[in-house]
């Protein structure tokens, strides 16, 4: 046994030696140096018609019917876009939102361009006026947080008036 | 089945056995009473009293619920306090300012809740810093400091911090007397020559801004306590004293030669008045006043240049002396503002001064004797009695309401009830161990809560598990409701309480802010939205204006830092939500870390003196990417001309 030992040492030490000098070798510029590995790491982006619906990821489904958890129960959107809410709704959204979201792509959170075309008015408003309990409660807010990398949706505290202007600012996009 | 319910009926029967002794005996501890259930909150219940200890030593207020006796915060006030940056921070290192430069701890003592008409209003508590003279004024809002001011001509600022019933004034008295002005002297000839200087500091009743409005230069005994006046004797003050013997050196033996020491009684509305048709004389000073502007989120350091000083003599029948034996240490006012309790600490009884026979006795001048032109009352005359034989070493009284008195005695380790009017004792309880101070919620107002009382002890010894030659001290908590006292719960304190205020809860927790709104956010280097983050740089000095958001910080990638800068992180946390703050820390800073409330401005300045690529983190464990909060900041060669850039997610 101790041989046996003392032999796997002596060879780990060297191996460590060898491993070592050929990392030395590698030096000097450190800029464009390769990944020096590939374990399950995701596969860059390349969006797919192909894949199968129900592989879709939540944010990409489409759900127009479910309200969501919170205090907007019901809301009819006007056939006209109210411009001064949008401007109300942009100014909002710059201030509070801007950190964690990006109208065009996806940052920390997703991006709302479009975000009526997969989920109902009340759902978004729920969403901003009360993410604890949507992400607790809500099947597609629960998962959109495991998409999402586990990363909360914030409680602004933003008024219902300031939430509702979000959302007509959020018709524009 | 059948020797179940048999067990059941058994282990009922136990228990009304063990029920039926509650009322008769409270003896038996915890298990044999409900005293548990009396101080046991429910998890996610809560406490129905807020109880603020001074820190002593530490320089801070502790803030603890009652009857759980839980620690929930502790307030910095006049010390550094790493945990969160303050005194650290660019924002509150003008808070630690004095005529002194940068005074980083002080000895907290009395803290006092704003009154109006007399009765706790839960606007701010204000606590005396005792080292180096300073009072400050904690908002019962934020729970932050938002103002000290130094007292000036003052040393050992120990007869403070009292508010008189409206605010009006929070009063700081020194202990020490000391040349005034300062100068260079032979202590021994103290006697004659040195002064002590009694502050009244006014109160904004709007802003609670301190202001000194006068100072009574009194003889240089020294002020051990003081409390106002209530009711009927709103408008006066009252100061103990010992050594009226103007020792200089071993007090332990020269200055308890006189069978009797004095309380000075002020009549500051007297004095008020004389001050305000341009009486008094403004002296030469330097002290500093510091102000935390809530806007801002900054606390700027002002240096004040003169104060107001009256000597006693020029306000004819404004103080008076009034003869208390035995070197009297608290000096505590009934509910009514009839009876004056002075608590001569080496002796056995406690003496109380009548209100009504103080004043009777200044009409038709009864004096016995003056002291440096000041007029000493006959003691018999304005005696309205004492508590005899009650114990030894009388320190302090607080009052339930209820027409009784609770002295804590030092000497023999004891709190006793006695009743206003006929002095007789009640009740005693054991403390554990050498009382000082004891707090009833709203015990020295008009309107006690008298539920409570705890009493803060000197001496902890056997009561914890013990943690080396020194523990923390203790607080015991007793239910007064009834006829008895009785002792419900040890818990341990921080540093050195010494007087405590107490408050129900209903009172305050109400007006206790959640979050800072960002859109009230006036700090000059603020980042309210990614738009305004950016690093500048301003000759040495490079100001990076970051936000912070669970959980990513903006920028997280900052180059072009030179070894010899001064890098600022300005650092606004973005949140809007209660409870949530960021923690802001970088390798190698030599202050300490930020914890930033939500939608706060805090700084810290960081001088990199390696070359390198640094990390900082969030401290405070904000979300399920809390380990992902973190970004570096390259620091290149003092001769490196790399331009200054910053990223977020490029």
């Amino acid at each position: 046994m101790y041989k046996i030992k003392y032999n796997m040492r002596k060879s780990l030490k060297l191996m460590t030696v060898l491993f070592a000098m050929a990392l030395i070798s590698c030096g000097g510029k450190e800029e464009k140096k390769k990944e020096t590995f590939s374990y399950d790491k995701k596969e860059p982006k390349t969006e797919t018609t192909t894949k199968k619906e129900e592989a879709l990821p939540p944010s990409k489904q489409v759900d127009l019917t479910n309200k969501g958890v919170g205090p907007i129960k019901s809301l009819t959107l006007d056939a006209n876009i109210d411009q001064a809410m949008v401007i109300k709704g942009e100014e909002v959204f710059s201030k509070m939102c801007t950190a964690c979201h990006r109208t065009d792509k996806k940052f920390i959170g997703p991006a709302p361009t479009g975000i009526l075309e997969r989920r109902t008015p009340e759902w978004v408003m729920n969403m901003i006026l009360n993410p604890e309990q949507m992400v607790k409660e809500d099947p597609l807010a629960k998962e959109l947080l495991m998409e999402f990398n586990g990363s909360p949706m914030a409680n602004q505290n933003l008024t219902e008036v300031e939430a509702r202007a979000v959302l007509e600012y959020f018709r524009t996009l | 089945m059948k020797n179940k319910f048999k067990l059941s009926i058994g282990l009922m029967v136990a228990a009304l056995a063990f029920t039926s002794c509650n009322n008769s005996s409270s003896s038996k501890g915890a298990l044999g009473s409900s005293i548990a259930e009396k101080v046991y909150i429910a998890p996610g219940e809560h406490d129905s009293h807020y109880a603020f200890l001074s820190g002593g030593y530490s320089g801070n207020l502790l803030v603890y619920g009652l009857p759980s006796g839980r620690m929930f915060k502790e307030i910095p006030v006049f010390s550094q306090f790493p945990t969160n940056g303050y005194g650290y921070s660019e924002e509150t290192k003008p808070m630690l300012e004095t005529s002194y430069g940068f005074i980083p701890w002080d000895d907290s003592h009395h803290p006092d809740i704003s009154q109006t008409n007399g009765e706790l209003d839960g606007r701010w508590i204000f606590i005396n810093g005792n080292n180096t003279p300073r009072i400050a004024r904690i908002s019962l809002t934020t729970f932050e400091t938002e103002e000290i001011i130094e007292v000036p001509n003052s040393a050992g600022n120990h007869s403070s911090s009292f508010i008189t019933e409206n605010t009006e004034y929070v009063v700081a008295g020194t202990r020490f007397s000391v040349p005034v002005p300062q100068r260079d002297m032979p202590i021994n000839e103290y006697k004659g020559n040195f002064k002590g200087a009694l502050s009244f500091i006014s109160v904004d009743p709007d802003h609670g801004h301190m202001d000194i409005k006068f100072q009574v230069l009194m003889p240089g005994f020294n002020y051990d306590l003081s409390h106002p006046g209530r009711g009927k004797s709103h408008g006066w003050f009252f100061f103990t004293t010992y050594n009226t013997e103007e020792a200089n050196s071993l007090l332990e033996v020269n200055a308890s030669q006189n069978d009797k020491d004095f309380i000075a009684a002020i009549n500051w509305k007297k004095i008020e008045e004389y001050v305000n048709n341009g009486g008094g004389t403004m002296m030469p000073a330097n002290y500093a006043h510091n102000l935390y502007d809530e806007a801002t989120h900054t606390g700027t350091s002002t240096m004040k240049k003169e104060v107001r000083v009256v000597n006693p003599s020029e306000v004819p029948g404004a103080v008076y002396f009034l003869p208390t034996p035995k070197s009297p240490h608290g000096v505590d006012v009934d509910p009514s503002g009839e009876y004056i309790v002075g608590n001569g600490k080496l002796s056995a009884n406690l003496t109380v001064h009548s209100f009504t026979k103080m004043l009777d006795a200044i009409e038709k001048e009864r004096f016995d004797g003056e002291a440096y032109g000041i007029p000493i009352l006959n003691f018999e005359d304005i005696l309205a009695g004492s508590v005899e034989q009650a114990g030894l070493g009388p320190l302090h009284t607080e009052f339930d309401g209820q027409g009784n008195g609770y002295t804590t005695f030092f000497i023999s380790s004891e709190v006793v009830k006695w009743k206003l009017g006929t002095w007789e004792v009640l009740d005693r309880k054991p403390t554990y161990y050498s009382v000082g101070h004891l707090t009833i919620p709203g015990g020295n107002s008009r309107k006690p809560f008298g539920k409570y009382m705890f009493a803060m002890n000197k001496i902890t010894k056997d009561r914890y598990l013990p943690v080396g030659p020194e523990m923390e001290h203790s607080a015991q908590l007793y239910d007064i409701s009834g006829d008895k006292m009785e002792l419900l719960l040890d818990f341990p304190t921080h540093g050195e309480p010494h007087y405590a205020a107490a408050i129900p809860a209903e009172i305050i927790k109400g007006n206790s802010k959640k979050f800072y709104k960002l859109a009230e956010n006036e700090h000059p280097r603020k980042a309210t939205t990614g738009a305004e983050t950016k690093v500048v740089r301003e000759g040495k000095n490079v100001h990076v204006y970051m936000t912070m958001i669970r959980s990513h910080f903006n920028p997280d990638n900052i180059e072009g830092v030179k070894v010899g800068d001064k890098v600022f992180f300005h650092v606004t946390n973005l949140e809007q939500d209660f409870d949530v703050p960021h923690g802001f820390a970088v390798i190698g800073a030599n202050n300490a870390e930020l914890l930033i409330g939500p939608g706060q401005t805090r700084t810290l300045t960081w001088e990199p003196k390696q070359v390198g690529v640094w990390p900082f983190y969030c401290t405070d464990f904000c979300s399920a990417l809390h380990q992902e909060m973190q970004g570096y900041v390259r620091v290149s060669p003092a001769d490196s001309d790399i331009e200054l850039s910053w990223s977020l997610g490029e």
